[in-house]
């Protein structure tokens, strides 16, 4: 069977799933975004609950040679607590909406997690040494009196169970009136940006009561508003350049040596709108919900309602690629704007060498598309196929007419099992996608 | 084409005024990029309404004046009448178009009352069929008068008419007009003049290429069929519809604000499409729709 990501005899099985297994899913439990490390060897998600739950990759080990590659639970957090803006009588929720991991500098770990007003950074260490034999106090922890110590002594490192400390190092907050929507570390590894609806701003990592603010785009009136934006990421390898994108559509590019504000932009991407397409729809599905650039920082994808499209940085008039994700829903668009479902905001990432890109849909499916074969395959996450290393199969729509076995219709799926939030290592064909409350893990069989 | 369901760009108002109301109630605060897909969604689901009404209106105009001149001119040049049937048939055809459009008038928020009012005396003579003197006339304002009639026997022609009731279906206002004058302050001055009653086939906005949007307007000038009878029924149950302009101001009031943004670009639509109708007053009955998202 023909494959995706990596050549004709790749197939993608399942490796693991984490997330309870009930029917009845709480609300918290909810995974809102997953994003791997630089290495690869850490996990991250974000759920709605405002919990972190890192997982790191086992090592290879010839004691254990079947749990090679698996991830587990590293630590968990809470990183975000509901609040209450008392001034506008809104509540924050603690939904945590992105993550992003800085590159390591020494045996910590550094993440940036944000809900919709205030963005934290994260410092996840390890312990695994502890001193004892203090002079002052004794092992409880209870002070000694002074007078009657006798005698001194060096307390010595003894080594103790592994610990992970998640402790918060910085909080930016207070800088955004809308919700956050982004947030983007810059190849300095210095600055970050936040974007939420109508404007962007520029940190610096070590300074938290004050940033810049790059983009601004709420009109004088707010009855003029016609457009918000929707995502913004920093280009992977020029720090003075980066994307955002807006609900209309568009994608503008920015260079931060231009100007201060960066209201005006240097290259404008829009594709022009097809006139035999047009709906009472047409501005919903054409809102972008996620850009991201390729990791050669040479092209950019961005995720529409309907479709993933790939991007020349040097070609703003139209996209060099247009892959459809679920095409046959346009006929039902009214009963997803009903359901609500028209307005969710699927994610999309590439692999590592950026020859393959991968976003979810409805029912669990999730989709991959090879740049280099045009070919695509419809995937499932579904506790159905979990046997350990069981290939996936792929799986397939039927549009009408007669529908084939295996194939399954499209007033079949469920609308309720979405996957938003995927993620591919950054070196390897492992890859993490987030259905509802559970978290799968796949990998090539290769592996 | 997309095969779309088919969907009531009436139920589309509701549907998104419904959840611009629930979104205020939503944990986390108003959420300010759904509500702005959700108000474009609002404002061409009223775009095709109000294209639906005013293709109405326009018919209606149509008929009228086609009926006014098949009474006063001797020969009938089937090129110019809308139908080829005898003067009698038009008149009670238009008669009961004018009854339906009594009731089209009532859709909008509780105007029921309009409906029953004053019933469309149903000719049985061509004669008595131009006696529209009492019938209400669903139109717009700014509608220029009607070209002065020709000498004639009938003394049907709108212009005797000295008065004609309008409702406006934006502000809801019954007004009197005289001599088909609107006397209803209007927002514009210069009276775009109306397109001359003809058989030619008009064109809709934009969204004319879809199908799906209005198909009704297809045969726009050619068919009374639309004034049958048996339409009657379906426009009275329609003047049950809830449209709930009660709620709908009450949650404008609530919200205060609105996107004119998006109302230069529906007038530009609305002119080009009709130039009949004041831009103006199109703006700002827009401006009443589309007012639904908070301003922070």
């Amino acid at each position: 069977m023909a494959g995706v990501g990596g050549g004709n005899d790749f197939q993608w099985c399942f490796s693991q799933v984490k997330g309870a297994i009930d029917e009845d899913v709480a609300e918290a439990d909810i995974i809102s975004t997953v994003e791997f490390n630089y290495s690869g060897e850490l996990l991250a998600t974000g759920d709605k609950g405002g919990r972190v739950v890192i997982f790191q990759r086992e090592q290879e080990s010839k004691n254990r040679p079947l749990s090679r590659g698996e991830y587990n639970v590293y630590s968990t957090f809470q990183s975000h607590e509901p609040e209450f803006d008392y001034l506008k009588s809104l509540e924050i929720e603690e939904k945590i909406n992105k993550i992003r991991w800085l590159p390591q500098q020494n045996a910590a770990h550094f993440l940036l997690s944000t809900n919709d007003k205030t963005i934290k950074l994260w410092k996840i260490s390890e312990r695994d040494k502890r001193a004892e034999g203090y002079n002052l106090k004794d092992e409880d922890g209870r002070l000694r009196d002074p007078f009657r110590i006798s005698t001194l002594r060096v307390p010595v490192l003894m080594p103790m169970d592994l610990m992970v400390e998640a402790s918060p190092r910085r909080i930016f907050a207070n800088a955004h009136t809308y919700h956050i929507n982004s947030i983007s570390v810059n190849s300095d590894h210095e600055t970050y940006l936040s974007a939420d609806d109508l404007r962007i701003n520029l940190w610096h990592l070590e300074i938290t009561d004050r940033s810049f603010n790059i983009v601004d785009i709420k009109p004088a009136n707010m009855e003029e508003l016609t457009e918000v934006i929707t995502a913004a990421e920093c280009h992977p390898h020029q720090c003075n350049v980066f994307v955002y994108s807006s609900s209309k559509g568009t994608i503008r590019l920015c260079d931060m040596r231009a100007a201060a504000l960066c209201d005006r932009h240097s290259k404008f991407f829009e594709e022009p709108e097809d006139p035999s397409s047009r709906s009472f729809f047409s501005e919903i599905i054409s809102s972008i919900s996620d850009v991201k650039f390729s990791h050669s920082g040479r092209y950019m994808m961005t995720r529409d309602y309907l479709s993933v499209k790939v991007w020349d940085l040097n070609m703003e008039n139209r996209p060099v690629e247009t892959y459809q994700v679920h095409e046959y829903l346009r006929s039902k668009l009214c009963s997803l704007y009903e359901n609500d479902c028209i307005f969710d905001k699927f994610e999309c990432c590439w692999n590592g060498s950026d020859s393959a890109i991968m976003t979810g849909s409805y029912n669990n499916f999730f989709r991959m598309f090879d740049r280099n074969t045009r070919r695509d395959i419809t995937l499932e996450a579904s506790r159905e196929n979990s046997k350990p290393r069981a290939t996936l199969k792929p799986r397939k729509v039927c549009t009408g007419g007669k529908r084939k076995k295996d194939e399954i219709s499209v007033d079949s799926l469920d609308f309720n099992k979405k996957i938003l939030h995927t993620a591919w290592h950054p070196k390897e064909n492992v890859i993490a996608v987030a259905a509802t409350n559970n978290l799968y893990i796949f990998q090539d069989k290769m592996n | 084409i997309t095969a779309e369901c088919a969907v009531d760009a009436q139920s589309l108002i509701s549907i998104s005024l419904r959840k611009i109301h629930n979104s205020r109630t939503q944990r986390g605060g108003i959420k300010l990029h759904k509500n702005l897909l959700v108000s474009y969604v609002l404002r061409n689901a009223r775009q095709v309404y109000m294209n639906e009404k005013y293709a109405e209106i326009y018919r209606m105009q149509q008929y009228e004046e086609v009926m006014t001149v098949c009474n006063e001119i001797q020969e009938l040049d089937p090129l110019d009448v809308v139908s080829g049937g005898a003067a009698a048939d038009e008149c009670e055809d238009a008669g009961v178009a004018e009854q339906q459009q009594c009731c089209a008038g009532g859709m909008a928020g509780g105007q029921a009352s309009l409906c029953g009012a004053q019933p469309c005396s149903l000719p049985s003579a061509p004669e008595e069929a131009c006696k529209t003197s009492e019938t209400l006339f669903y139109r717009s304002c700014c509608a220029e008068p009607y070209p002065p009639p020709p000498p004639s026997p009938c003394d049907f022609s709108p212009a005797h008419c000295n008065k004609t009731t309008v409702l406006d279906l934006d502000t809801h206002v019954v007004t009197t007009v005289e001599n088909g004058c609107l006397h209803q302050d209007c927002c514009c001055t210069p009276l775009q003049p109306c397109s001359s009653p003809s058989s030619k086939k008009r064109k809709v906005s934009d969204y004319s290429g879809c199908g799906y949007y209005a198909p009704e307007l297809e045969d726009v000038s050619v068919d009374p069929a639309p004034c049958k009878r048996a339409k009657l029924e379906d426009c009275c149950s329609d003047c049950l519809v809830d449209l709930d302009t009660a709620n709908i101001s009450n949650l404008i009031s609530i919200f205060g604000s609105g996107f004119s943004g998006l109302v230069s670009r529906q007038a530009d639509f609305e002119q080009a499409f009709n130039g009949q109708f004041c831009s103006k007053q199109a703006l700002a009955s827009l401006g009443a729709w589309t007012r639904a998202i908070v301003a922070f």
